[in-house]
């Protein structure tokens, strides 16, 4: 969480400075929580998980590294998208990271193909999971993913972060249903609802989910109560979410909750926050500068194929 | 054997060779397809020929889904018109997939095209000019038997999406007693018939119109060349270029909307 949140704080420092970063910069400031409280209970290797934008500490839960997130950004040519699709877009998803198109709700099938392709290939004790935001609920693809899911009882948990705004347009604008989780039950799948600033609450509620999903439970479609704490991206600055809406119990930063709840338990020593943060620094500063040092794709001597059949007798025209 | 017919053992074909081959579609499992172009083979192959919701977004989604698992799937949509609804998925999902991740995408899917009468404007539609619009997709446009069969087979085993245009008014109608006539490969076009006087191009149903055109015009001491291009991307220039360069004069001929398709 930390890490990321320390990242992301690097990363739009730097688009900001500008000359850096190609593309956009895409935060998940507040939902650092939720989207690792999910990973954490999935095992690289041998789990899915299909983020979405505001999952950079989900990333690094599940198995990414720090150098890919700068890699990318900087648009490398030894980033896992080589230079060719940029910052939140990383995927590799022959190891289970499948790569975010922007249409939203579109990896739930995605994930729904691979969990059942491994099912038909014999396989057993994975779990598939992806994450949507409020935004995204209101899509067909969701629809459709997620009855697809149920009808096949497949191993899926599909992370709902309700951050209360869809770029500016607040959830009245978005769904009429009292309250997210009540979609559940349409479609036939357990649903979970949880206060995504609190840490703990996090990793209970995705621990039973995850192992619903596990041992055969079907799809469980978990709702975490936010608030995006940044724009939609770091050219956005958000002053459509009013004031109260940040004072709200919804508008804490989970970072700040999670360490109070740690230094209350005493799992950690106080004086272990800033040791760690500084190590988090000082990779990141690492990991900026080997980044900046890797090359951008060359145009002349990449191959730019779209198609991967080498055979087709007219490849020279399918490729150009 | 029926061009429906020879779609039918395609399948069984690759069924019955590649293990990661599977086919999700509408109907497709015990009622054997609306048109029973997999009649027979949910009970051959258990377990690999599933029924999907009408949801041909999530349908496409899904096989992108196993195909980065190492699957092989064949995705029927019930008439090419609604692939539209799976049109997010189909240009932004599969084809952009290599690409963008270097992950082969080898998912074929069937689009039961063209007009037949009286199926009206949303069982009628040929849309091979819009996906050929796109980078990372094959599309191929069979015209007769042994190339719906031969091009079933050949798009199942490439390592990427292919759009497979198979035309329903060729279900029925178009009969062949054997079906290893000269195989050609993907994205090579065949000389159906030479000529002199001009060059039709054409492909998919156009080509037996085409065909019965140059008889006709043969007895007004016309001869026409006939092309059928089997594949609209790739477009096989290299035969049509030097077809034209014989005969002088070249007419274009297809089913799809004329603006911005296949032959403009």
């Amino acid at each position: 969480m930390l890490m990321a949140r320390l990242m992301e704080e690097k990363l739009a420092s730097l688009y900001r400075s500008g000359g850096r970063i190609v593309g956009g910069v895409y935060s998940g400031k507040g939902q650092e929580a939720f989207s690792a409280a999910l990973t954490i209970h999935l095992e690289f290797g041998r789990d899915i998980f299909a983020p979405l934008i505001r999952d950079q500490a989900g990333r690094l839960a599940f198995g990414e590294s720090v150098m890919q997130s700068f890699q990318t950004h900087f648009g490398t040519v030894n980033g896992p998208m080589r230079g060719r699709d940029g910052n939140v877009h990383r995927g590799l998803p022959r190891e289970g990271i499948p790569a975010m198109i922007s249409h939203l709700g579109a990896q739930i099938s995605v994930v729904s193909g691979m969990l059942m392709a491994r099912q038909m290939q014999g396989k057993s004790g994975f779990v598939g999971a992806t994450a949507i935001g409020d935004g995204a609920t209101s899509t067909g693809a969701f629809h459709e993913g997620l009855n697809l899911a149920a009808i096949e009882k497949l191993p899926l948990v599909l992370a709902v972060a309700n951050n209360q705004f869809a770029y500016s347009t607040p959830n009245e604008r978005q769904f009429a249903c009292r309250n997210l989780v009540d979609r559940a039950i349409g479609y036939g799948v357990v649903g979970h609802e949880v206060d995504a600033t609190d840490l703990v609450a996090c990793v209970r509620t995705f621990r039973e989910a995850v192992a619903n999903a596990r041992s055969g439970g079907g799809p469980q479609m978990v709702v975490g109560n936010l608030l995006r704490l940044c724009g939609h991206g770091e050219h956005d600055d958000a002053s459509y979410i009013s004031d109260s809406a940040k004072q709200a119990h919804s508008g804490r930063d989970c970072i700040e909750v999670a360490r109070t709840q740690i230094a209350e338990q005493g799992w950690m020593r106080e004086t272990a926050f800033a040791e760690e943060e500084a190590s988090c620094r000082k990779t990141i500063e690492e990991c900026v500068d080997r980044a900046s040092a890797e090359s951008l794709p060359n145009p002349f001597t990449c191959d730019w194929s779209a198609i991967s059949s080498d055979d087709l007798s007219d490849g020279e025209n399918l490729k150009s | 054997m029926t061009y429906l017919e020879a779609i039918r053992d395609a399948q069984a074909t690759v069924l019955r060779d590649d293990p990661s081959v599977f086919i999700y579609g509408q109907d497709v499992g015990v009622f054997g397809g609306p048109f029973k172009a997999t009649k027979g083979l949910f009970d051959e192959y258990p377990g690999r020929v599933k029924d999907a919701p009408i949801s041909e977004d999530a349908m496409v989604g899904l096989a992108v889904g196993a195909a980065i698992e190492g699957m092989r799937p064949i995705v029927e949509m019930q008439f090419a018109d609604f692939s539209s609804v799976g049109f997010n998925q189909i240009i932004n999902q599969a084809a952009t997939l290599y690409w963008r991740t270097n992950t082969p995408c080898p998912i074929t899917i069937r689009l039961p095209s063209g007009g037949t009468p009286g199926s009206g404007p949303f069982h009628s539609q040929s849309l091979e000019g819009l996906y050929s619009q796109f980078p990372g997709l094959v599309v191929v446009t069979p015209a007769t038997v042994a190339d719906a069969y031969h091009m079933l087979v050949e798009a199942v085993g490439l390592n990427d999406p292919v759009i497979f245009c198979e035309h329903k008014y060729l279900y029925y109608h178009l009969k062949s007693e054997e079906l290893d006539s000269e195989v050609l490969p993907i994205g090579k076009a065949r000389i159906v018939r030479s000529g002199t006087s001009a060059t039709l191009v054409t492909y998919s149903a156009m080509l037996h119109e085409c065909l019965a055109a140059a008889r006709q015009l043969e007895v007004d001491g016309y001869s026409i060349e006939v092309v059928d291009l089997r594949s609209v991307k790739p477009i096989d220039t290299d035969t049509i270029l030097a077809s034209v360069a014989r005969t002088g004069r070249l007419l274009a001929v297809g089913e799809a909307f004329p603006w911005g398709g296949s032959l403009f």
